[in-house]
């Protein structure tokens, strides 16, 4: 049967970013897969070394609407390490707090997004309605729906007033009801369990060779989570579960995503009845030369940080390993093999987020850096001359 | 003169308008399933006159005269067939012998001009689409054709939709029997899958294949197609009225008992695909050649043996 290449991006319905998967096809079948991503490169790491160690803060929390919490969590930790210092208690519990909210708004981000990629638009609509009510909450702690701003290195630049815990709480504990009845849904559908069960299989052993992170690993029966491995925060002091399941197709995907969410509502809640008192902030004046990591579980998985620092008031290197980094070539494991109707649903099911991963320049094998800033400049002069002569505008 | 006045008003005017309408109503009923507004009346028609507007596309590469003319095609044939339907509807005595097997004909080309069309572009993503449209016709058409004779064995084994009709008002509607039960029963199934409705919105999967065969359709072509779709949204129920629901009749009382039979149908199809996902090009081929033919046999069966 002959090959064809199916194109889905760099502009697709499927996903929101622009990045490109070019699918070698024998009729149906994905034989091949190539991935290319960046085309939402911003260079993030280089602003980042050019901003003081608070200034940084905002520039990490844009490298993702979605994971907002997770980078500049990761960052105050890295510049925390560098010290070493500890932050204070109730500074960490709202961290948590913030760091849950976060995953469940994101998981049930991907949730509606996993059923609108299905067809399944009533999913979509009804899952991203239940969002808002914790997107309302955020805006009563923080002030903000996405990108809290409530990080800084030494704690947190917000406190949490005891008026607005129990409408936090309330608001927190509404979606239970309904993601019970989702969870209940999703597990009996039969149309939903013929388009997800055995469908892009990630076995424990690929999981593991390939170092998948998240829930992408634990839904193939690789317990990892930076949450209960490397505890931070109070995550060691709550009482809350690991959720991993053993089959590694995209239906354990979506199990360990929407179960997930229950256990992070409970995580919020014990963090919100507990609060301790006292400071907030530990009012950090100079970060003295050195290097530091942070990591922590970001919704899609373990996000990474490195600073270093000088001695100045600016980190001399700032690294970012998002977690898509680590799941994307999961792909090559999972997509061949299946149809083009389950090469869309297969790849959603990382969750994949590209603008957090996209921090990479061209090399050749030797490894030469083929392009830097100057030569893209170069390039589109040239490009720019070839259009007005093409085009007959004279030079 | 009175035909070409059944084309004109009835088959064109007629369906378009209350096709739009049915488009409203799917689109307000699954606006409100989801928690939405959903568009005001005239958006249907809106759509269609803004595509009329802009500019249409020739992509580079594709075969230019079969791409323009396949949604004329898919569209004449859809006001042809419903042309023959408000005939058969409105005056059962005016049919011929034989139009059972036209309007199931004339159903079928919209499907093709749809395949037709999306290999006309030359696109790899409506190619896809369109051979998946193919295998889906492959699909439903077998059981449909299948579920269709049990009103026409019921009838007394005649090709003629006015009878149908006629034998439906004597001994009562098709689907007060068993047989005509479970014949309604596939029948809508296929008429989802002819409408292509989530589940088996296979063909053009926004999120897989971008609409698939339509992918490189754009102004006054895509307006066509979007006006046959629409138009398609009744003309389709309206068969199924006519074959298992006892026809429609305009005069007092059942105008209102007509519309409902019409509109309840319009109400499963929205209902089926505001509530499932979209299943799978494969699954689709087992689910219609397996249970769903197996079905109509038996409908056709049970309806031999007079039940």
């Amino acid at each position: 049967m002959g090959r064809t290449i199916v194109p889905i991006g760099p502009y697709h319905p499927l996903q929101e970013e622009p990045e490109f998967f070019s699918l070698t096809v024998e009729g149906e079948r994905v034989v091949d897969i190539d991935v290319r991503i960046g085309y939402n490169h911003r260079g993030i790491e280089k602003l980042s070394e050019r901003k003081n160690f608070d200034q940084s803060t905002f520039v990490i929390e844009r490298i993702c609407g979605i994971c907002s919490t997770s980078h500049p969590f990761a960052y105050t930790r890295a510049v925390e390490d560098i010290f070493p210092m500890d932050v204070p208690e109730r500074a960490k519990y709202i961290r948590t707090i913030i760091a849950e909210g976060e995953r469940i708004h994101s998981h049930l981000l991907w949730l509606g997004l996993a059923g609108h990629f299905l067809g399944y638009n009533t999913v979509y609509m009804w899952v991203w309605k239940l969002r808002e009510e914790i997107l309302d909450a955020m805006e009563i702690l923080s002030g903000n729906r996405n990108n809290y701003a409530m990080f800084k290195p030494g704690g947190v630049r917000r406190d949490i007033k005891e008026s607005d815990i129990p409408d936090v709480l309330r608001k927190v504990e509404s979606i239970v009801g309904t993601l019970e009845m989702l969870r209940d849904a999703i597990m009996d559908d039969p149309v939903i369990h013929a388009r997800t069960k055995g469908v892009g299989v990630l076995t424990k052993e690929k999981s593991i060779e390939f170092s998948a992170l998240g829930p992408t690993s634990r839904a193939s029966g690789v317990a990892r989570d930076v949450r209960k491995d490397s505890p931070y925060a109070v995550y060691d002091r709550l009482d809350w579960d690991m959720i991993v399941t053993q089959n590694g197709d995209v239906f354990d995907k979506v199990v360990v995503r929407v179960l997930e969410m229950l256990e992070s509502v409970k995580i919020i809640r014990a963090c919100l009845l507990n609060l301790p008192g006292g400071e907030i902030d530990a009012k950090i004046k100079n970060v003295p030369p050195g290097e530091g990591v942070g990591h922590i579980e970001a919704p899609r998985g373990e996000t990474f940080h490195y600073v270093r620092s000088d001695g100045t008031n600016r980190p001399v290197r700032h690294k970012v390993r998002a977690p898509t980094f680590m799941n994307l070539p999961t792909y090559k494991a999972t997509v061949v093999g299946e149809t083009i109707s389950d090469a869309t649903i297969i790849l959603a099911a990382i969750d994949p987020c590209y603008c957090c991963t996209e921090r990479m320049a061209v090399r050749d094998v030797d490894g030469a850096r083929l392009y830097d800033g100057q030569d893209l400049i170069r390039l589109s002069q040239l490009k720019t001359e070839r259009l007005r002569k093409e085009l007959g505008f004279g030079s | 003169m009175i035909y070409l006045f059944y084309l004109l008003v009835y088959g064109f005017l007629l369906t378009a308008a209350l096709g739009l309408f049915a488009s409203w109503v799917d689109r307000k009923v699954t606006a409100r399933v989801q928690y939405r507004i959903g568009p005001p009346l005239l958006q249907p028609l809106i759509d269609i006159v803004k595509l009329m507007g802009k500019e249409t596309l020739i992509p580079r590469g594709a075969s230019r005269n079969t791409f323009l003319l396949s949604p004329v095609a898919g569209l004449s044939s859809v006001i042809l067939a419903s042309a023959l339907l408000w005939v058969v509807g409105l005056r059962p005595g005016d049919g011929f012998l034989g139009d059972w097997i036209v309007a199931i004909y004339l159903l079928t080309i919209p499907s093709i001009s749809i395949i037709v069309g999306g290999f006309a572009s030359g696109n790899p993503l409506a190619s896809l689409g369109s051979s998946r449209e193919m295998k889906l016709v492959l699909a439903y058409e077998l059981p449909f054709v299948l579920a269709a004779l049990v009103p026409v064995i019921r009838a007394g084994l005649i090709l003629r939709l006015g009878d149908i009709v006629v034998a439906q008002q004597i001994a009562g509607a098709t689907a007060t029997s068993l047989s005509g039960i479970i014949a309604l029963i596939v029948a809508i199934l296929c008429v989802q899958a002819k409408l292509a409705l989530v589940p088996f919105d296979i063909p053009e999967a926004e999120t897989e294949i971008i609409h698939g065969p339509l992918v490189d359709y754009s102004g006054s072509s895509l307006a066509l197609y979007r006006l046959m779709k629409n138009m398609l949204l009744f003309t389709l129920p309206f068969f199924l009225v006519i074959l298992y629901l006892g026809g429609i009749r305009l005069t007092g009382i059942h105008i209102l008992w007509s519309v409902l039979k019409y509109l309840v149908l319009v109400a499963i199809i929205t209902v089926i695909r505001n509530t499932n996902p979209r299943v799978r090009i494969d699954q689709a081929l087992r689910f219609f050649w397996g249970p769903v033919t197996i079905l109509s046999v038996i409908a056709v069966v049970l309806a031999v043996l007079g039940l």
